[in-house]
């Protein structure tokens, strides 16, 4: 098979990857081939968001996305939100406010949540906006905007008072 | 330096324990609502479950899955597949499994997948340089297969009714005739799956004859055996890995296909191999909760007194499986009523395996009872509160052994306050717009078990302590409980005590199920702990009781003296052991709780929308309230999905499962889960353990499907009897009253 050789901005770093096989998902290229197992696979099927990664600052489902068709492109993982001695504000929040059990779905949530409260910021509405002129960050819509990252210990009261704290402190209301 | 194991605590559980040990500690750290140690890890992503740490030259594996039902595998067209790039080799091996263990088996589950029993059995692993080619070969195997007709429903009398499984006392049928009140109504809840959101998956790894295994496993002293069975070497020859399991609820209890496989590879190759299975497949081919048909026979006198209790149940599994799903097993002992009856039988079908899921038994067979004790309380003109307290027996009603502890009357009148029951309407009473809203109520029992279990504890020279066990964290909290534990026991600082834990390798533990984990786990913790702490008072000459242990201090009378002076560059080793004993029969122990939810139902769509959850739990010394409230809103929300949308749905006409992924297997997401509060009752159960502790995980999810159920009725007065209320059944159900009425 013909080699495909892309570069991918990675929390920050260049990172070049020759693949032999076009049908490596952005997933497998991350988990299996640079060795970044944070984001996880639950289903690759695109049903659970554990895999959840931003592309160029969108989240996305990296198990429904080549790997060379990212070619170029600026990914960030949960290893690129903070550090284990090193939390982002939203990481600290999901640890005091116990937003996760068995934490296997928990890097798709926070990479979420951190791209969710930028939708908020630019104003994105969604199907429960009640004012589509100016969104605000109420419960319904982190619930509405979380619903595609699955917990099945269900942490999601937790997930929810952890993004609240975490945005307002961030001035997102 | 001393010998590494100098000492040992055994304790077995021969009468109650009133010492109330940690009552007296003074570190204060347990029962606290600590942050989960390992947390840091698993929100940075640097967490590595089963599937994360592959050896140099790791191949992976993928299944060949049987498309018929039932029959046997005849042939495959090995040699092409074999020729396919990439491909190592196409694995068929008699050792591999037709199902995964059943919990706590220790031994191999039954072997051979020539032979099929169901959709979707593995019967052959592909392994290939890597996972894209493995998995094209595997969907371009093209097995021959000598067909038979597969079993998917039988009717009632071909189940089988296992005599040891049937208990009456009392005539229940004149009872019924008799009675002033009566109920018989049969219910039906689906087939479930547990859903973890960590696929099942095994990385193999042999060394001479020794084998290292990373897999996603809840009980490791049982895996290492019925692994070491089901590939024929010595059980010491085997290691197992889990430090991190991406939640279980059952579904890892026992090996499964992954491992075997995955063993079986590697030899053949001699080089590591990767089999992780993808979601159809711990669907089709794991394990998964039987559905049940239950009959529910109540009957009271005119002041709501029950006169008789009958629940029977027929639920299903393969040939050959000893578990069955327990529908009874809280009915013998949660309600009074003379005149009893428990029913069990069971169906060999050709579908998935059936096995433990989160509260095998409770979890479906509590909700159905509660909502037949709402029939009845209806019928009798009762409150659904009163009516069940009322019904609280003074004794387990069919041993006649007194509780251990019975909280529900606390749970039951504490909640409905907590909850405003007293705001509960008549039936169809409340009305907004479209939607009809009511409230429900259910009690939640869970029985409360003790396992063997072993742990040690290091104490440095420099005052930091090691926790060793080979239990698991299947997202319970067992890194926060244990490291609590042992901190409060010997007076340390939390970032003084480390836990290691999922390497099989260390102490046997009791493992994650059954809500005994903690309990039996932690007992472990305390007794090595215990075991010091009488090292510690020897040393200073006074009794252990006497000694208080803080902030790296021992304080006895008057003095302090800090622990690294009395260790004296020493370091002490200690096993704690718990052993379950005579107050495991004596008493009948179980965990208690009431629940409560509020519903809006919609009169044009029959969607139905929980607005409120809340319960009230009595379970023993709570050991962190913040990892035992999340065990308890993540039972709520299972018992949510049971309620309203989970359901494997099997093609009668070839035994296909039609809901094997997350797209249409619907468990809750976030949007579905509104406010819930959770209240834990101070509760000291002496009959339990050492600790006083009791499980909660379980417990959680037993009793709220009843109250949605419940509820549903109040806000409509309609009845759904078969799980799960989804809009059709409501709709339906709500137009038939409307043309009736």
């Amino acid at each position: 098979m013909a080699q495909h050789q892309i570069t991918l901005t990675i929390n920050g770093t260049e990172r070049s990857l020759a693949l032999d096989d076009p049908r490596v998902t952005l997933l497998d290229a991350l988990r299996q081939h640079l060795d970044m197992t944070g984001t996880k696979k639950g289903c690759d099927h695109g049903q659970c968001g554990a895999c959840t990664v931003m592309a160029n600052g969108r989240r996305i489902n990296s198990c429904l996305s080549l790997a060379v068709m990212h070619d170029g492109d600026t990914i960030t993982t949960v290893e690129g939100l903070g550090e284990p001695e090193n939390l982002s504000p939203l990481q600290a929040a999901f640890l005091h406010h116990d937003g996760f059990q068995c934490g296997y779905c928990t890097p798709g949530q926070l990479v979420s949540a951190t791209a969710m409260i930028e939708e908020i910021k630019q104003n994105w509405p969604s199907v429960v906006s009640g004012d589509l002129e100016k969104v605000s960050l109420s419960d319904d819509e982190i619930r509405e905007r979380m619903s595609g990252n699955l917990c099945r210990c269900a942490a999601y009261a937790n997930i929810v008072d952890a993004i609240r704290e975490a945005a307002k402190a961030e001035g997102v209301a | 330096m001393m010998d590494d194991m100098d000492l040992s605590l055994h304790h077995k559980m021969e009468e109650k324990d009133e010492r109330n040990q940690l009552d007296q500690t003074a570190q204060d750290v347990l029962s606290k609502p600590l942050d989960r140690p390992e947390g840091p890890l698993k929100v940075t992503g640097r967490a590595t479950y089963a599937d994360e740490e592959h050896p140099e030259g790791t191949a992976h594996g993928v299944f060949v899955r049987s498309t018929v039902a039932h029959g046997w595998v005849t042939g495959m067209n090995t040699a092409a597949l074999r020729k396919m790039p990439g491909v190592l080799a196409v694995v068929r091996d008699a050792k591999m499994l037709r199902n995964p263990a059943q919990g706590t088996a220790g031994e191999a589950p039954v072997q051979n997948p020539n032979e099929i029993f169901y959709v979707g059995q593995p019967i052959a692993l592909v392994v290939a340089e890597t996972l894209e080619q493995a998995r094209h070969a595997a969907l371009a195997a093209r097995p021959k297969y000598e067909a038979k007709d597969g079993e998917f429903e039988v009717p009632l009398e071909d189940y089988e009714t296992p005599p040891k499984k049937q208990s009456s006392e009392g005539d229940l049928d004149s009872a019924m005739g008799q009675a002033a009140h009566s109920v018989d109504s049969i219910y039906t809840t689906p087939a479930m799956g547990h859903a973890m959101m960590e696929p099942h998956a095994a990385v193999a790894q042999w060394d001479g004859g020794k084998l290292t295994i990373r897999a996603s496993c809840q009980m490791l002293k049982y895996n290492v055996a019925e692994l070491a069975d089901s590939l024929g070497v010595k059980a010491k020859n085997v290691r197992i890995l889990s430090p991190y399991v991406g939640g279980g609820f059952g579904g890892k209890l026992g090996i499964s296909h992954e491992a075997v496989a995955a063993a079986l590879a590697a030899r053949k190759l001699k080089r590591p191999v990767s089999v992780a299975l993808h979601r159809r497949n711990v669907f089709e081919a794991t394990t998964r909760r039987s559905e049940t048909r239950q009959r529910l026979r109540l009957c009271c006198d005119d002041q709501g007194h029950l006169t008789g209790f009958g629940h029977e149940a027929w639920v299903s599994s393969l040939h050959g499986e000893s578990f069955s799903e327990p529908v009874t097993q809280a009915s013998s002992f949660t309600y009074a009523g003379d005149n009893r009856v428990i029913g069990h039988h069971i169906a060999r079908l050709n579908i998935t395996c059936a096995g433990s899921m989160r509260a095998p038994g409770e979890a479906v067979g509590v909700p159905i009872v509660e909502c037949a004790m709402d029939e009845l309380a209806e019928k009798a003109g009762i409150d659904p509160v009163d009516f069940r307290l009322r019904n609280i027996p003074e004794k387990d009603p069919s041993t006649g052994k007194p509780y251990s502890s019975n909280r529900l009357a606390d749970c039951l009148t504490e909640g409905a306050k907590a909850f405003g029951w007293e705001k509960r309407g008549e039936v169809a009473h409340q009305r907004e717009g479209e939607w009809l809203i009511g409230l429900g109520v259910a009690s939640a029992v869970r029985v409360n078990m003790l396992m063997n279990s072993e742990a040690t504890i290091t104490l440095d020279p420099d005052g930091h302590a090691v926790v060793e066990t080979d239990m698991t964290d299947i997202g319970t909290g067992s890194y926060a409980i244990l490291t609590q534990l042992a901190a409060e026991m010997l007076g340390l600082p939390m970032d003084r005590v480390k836990t290691v834990l999922g390497d099989s390798d260390l102490p046997p533990s009791s493992g994650s199920g059954g809500s005994f984990g903690a309990a039996s786990a932690g007992s472990s913790v305390m007794l090595a702990a215990r075991a010091l702490r009488e090292k510690i008072a020897e040393r200073l000459g006074v009794e252990e009781k006497d000694v208080t242990l803080k902030d790296g201090n021992a304080i006895s009378g008057n003095k302090v003296t800090p622990l690294t002076e009395i260790l004296a560059g020493e370091r002490l080793k200690a096993k704690g052991e718990i052993e379950p004993g005579a107050t495991g029969d004596d008493v009948r122990q179980a965990t208690w709780g009431a629940q409560f939810a509020e519903v809006a139902v919609s009169a044009i769509t029959g969607e139905v929308r929980v607005r409120r959850l809340d319960a009230t739990f009595a379970c023993g010394r709570i050991l962190n309230p913040k990892t035992a409230r999340s065990q308890c809103i993540g039972g709520m929300v299972f018992g949510l999905g049971s309620a309203l949308t989970e359901e494997l749905s099997y093609d009668l006409r070839n035994g296909r499962l039609m809901t094997r992924d997350l797209a249409d297997y619907h468990i809750p997401s976030n949007l579905d889960v509104p406010p819930m509060n959770v209240t834990f009752l101070e509760d000291r159960d002496p009959y339990a353990n050492p600790m006083q502790a009791k499980g909660i995980g379980e417990l959680a999810c037993c009793g709220t499907a009843g109250a949605i159920l419940n509820a549903i009725h109040n806000a409509t007065g309609i009845r759904v009897r078969d799980f799960p209320a989804t809009p059709d059944k409501v709709i339906e159900a709500i137009e038939a009253a409307q043309g009736q009425g």
